[in-house]
């Protein structure tokens, strides 16, 4: 076999490997956008049980928080990659004792990487409702809207520009965490380019392309979000 | 005095009977309660006896490793981010750039892409590092994992370093110079003191992320907690081998953070009013 050069290593084509690796940088950001609406969504409630005054709902937000920021995140991984098949094993076999059952390991990471953004994202929220004051909600009661309409009009609009920041830093470290569902077999950046270093032997090139990709998938979300802060600051500036 | 008695205005009486979120809350406890109860019958019902007495030596070796690597690695990298904190804060052009690179790509990228880029990508230059000797440290995976762990740590490490530092206003060095005490001075007598204070939780969160990254080390074939635990399953199928090195991980996160969390409370007691 001829030596191939670099160039045709990272052509795009049957011969280079360039395809393979946009297409697993693909699968990367369809995992973190994916990971995202599920995270959120579950770390505001998370948040908001916390800063509740009923005691037990504090105590369940913050068992949650603890156990999934407290283990590792390939430790979830492999608990839920692994752990889950068997559990829904033993119930299915009540129902249909010859079905076997396999995780996508897609979906797999999707729960696991929602679980862990979740209990990080929580306390952004957390810090972020702490900030407001409590007049907006007094003021909010005052003019007669409800328990859910002050938090729809009046606190959540607040809020998210107050845990903006915050929840940049989690998105990243989200997307950085994606590069660990390869360990499960998603074709992902980090997989495809493990596959190519592997065939090619140009190991060092490879993951080297894998972290310029994460490098470059880093420095759009920074260009992205601070277009999104400036547009939430015009309409600030608006009122 | 009955007057003013009857001025004060009482607490909010508490809320009684089950409103909806109380509902909610004792719902979520007692789910939580039965996922506790349920891993540990699961333990129980499960115990292996020929599993413990094959496994716990390696665990408990594998958690001399982990704890080796993190200790290791974080030491290295103190030393290497007083460096680039220092490149990070220099009024020179080059400097400072280069040190904000370094940071930016060792913060930008994950530390698993780190890892396999030291572990199999200095592979390459096999012939390179042979020819200067360096090629019997690469070899191993354990020595691999520490550089690319220091490697990232460094450059946390050398923003938090740099936070700190910039924390400390800045008429505490015009005093300093004032009182005719020079820069190396200043800073190890007046700015670091204070400073450390501010980076205490920084730096213990960062020990505690490094705990808990170093389970990817498993992945490069180290044995460490987490690689005994593949091992472990891997030859047996027992997803209990998974659990209990949870629990640990689990164990070990808390007693650090408790444990910083007090020495917090200690060191800024004079704080406190």
């Amino acid at each position: 076999m001829p030596a191939q050069s670099i160039w045709t290593l990272l052509s795009w084509g049957p011969d280079g490997w360039s395809d393979d690796i946009v297409y697993g940088a693909l699968i990367t950001v369809a995992l973190a956008l994916a990971t995202l609406p599920i995270g959120l969504t579950i770390g505001f409630f998370i948040a908001l049980a916390k800063q509740s005054e009923e005691p037990s709902l504090r105590l369940a937000a913050n068992i949650y928080t603890t156990v999934f920021r407290g283990l590792p995140e390939l430790v979830t991984l492999f608990l839920f990659f692994f752990g889950v098949p068997i559990l829904l094993q033993h119930l299915i076999r009540y129902f249909r004792p010859e079905a076997t059952i396999d995780v996508n390991s897609f979906v797999a990471g999707m729960i696991v990487l929602a679980l862990i953004f979740s209990s990080y994202a929580s306390e952004v929220f957390l810090s972020a409702f702490r900030a407001i004051p409590k007049g907006q909600y007094e003021g909010g009661y005052a003019i007669g809207l409800s328990y859910g309409q002050t938090m729809r009009l009046v606190i959540v609009p607040q809020l998210l520009r107050i845990a903006f920041p915050g929840l940049e830093n989690c998105w990243l470290s989200l997307l950085k965490d994606t590069s660990l569902v390869s360990v499960v077999g998603l074709a992902e950046t980090l997989r495809n380019a493990g596959v190519a270093a592997r065939v090619t032997k140009h190991s060092f090139l490879f993951y080297g392309v894998a972290a310029l990709v994460f490098l470059a998938l880093a420095v759009v979300s920074s260009f992205a979000t601070s277009a999104i802060l400036r547009s939430l600051g015009k309409r600030e500036a608006q009122r | 005095m009955s007057a003013t008695a009857t001025m004060i205005e009482r607490p909010p009486p508490r809320a009684r009977g089950w409103p909806r979120r109380r509902v909610v809350g004792y719902g979520l406890v007692c789910l939580w309660i039965a996922f506790g109860l349920g891993i540990v019958s699961y333990l129980f019902f499960a115990w292996n006896a020929a599993f413990f007495a094959k496994y716990a030596p390696a665990y408990l070796q594998g958690l001399g490793v982990t704890l080796a690597l993190v200790s290791i690695s974080m030491v290295l990298g103190a030393i290497l981010s007083v460096p680039v904190a220092y490149g990070r804060m220099s009024r020179n052009r080059i400097l400072s750039g280069l040190a904000y690179c370094y940071v930016y790509f060792f913060r930008g990228t994950p530390l698993l892409v780190q890892t396999f880029l030291v572990y199999y990508g200095l592979g390459s230059f096999r012939p390179q590092l042979q020819m200067i000797g360096l090629w019997d440290f690469f070899k191993d995976a354990f020595n691999c994992g520490v550089f690319a762990f220091a490697l990232n740590t460094a450059a946390y490490q050398a923003e938090i370093l740099r936070g700190a530092i910039e924390s400390v206003p800045k008429g505490q060095w015009e005093g300093a110079a004032s009182l005719g005490l020079h820069k190396l001075q200043t800073l190890r007598k007046i700015i670091l003191p204070q400073a450390l204070v501010v980076a205490l939780r920084p730096y213990g969160n960062e020990l505690i992320l490094m705990v808990k990254a170093s389970a990817i080390v498993a992945i490069i074939t180290v044995y460490d907690l987490m690689g005994n635990a593949k091992l472990a399953f891997a030859n047996s199928f027992d997803i209990q081998s998974y659990i209990w090195v949870a629990l640990v991980y689990l164990v070990m996160v808390e007693l650090l953070r408790h444990a910083i969390e007090w020495i917090e409370r200690r060191i800024t007691i004079h704080l406190k009013r």
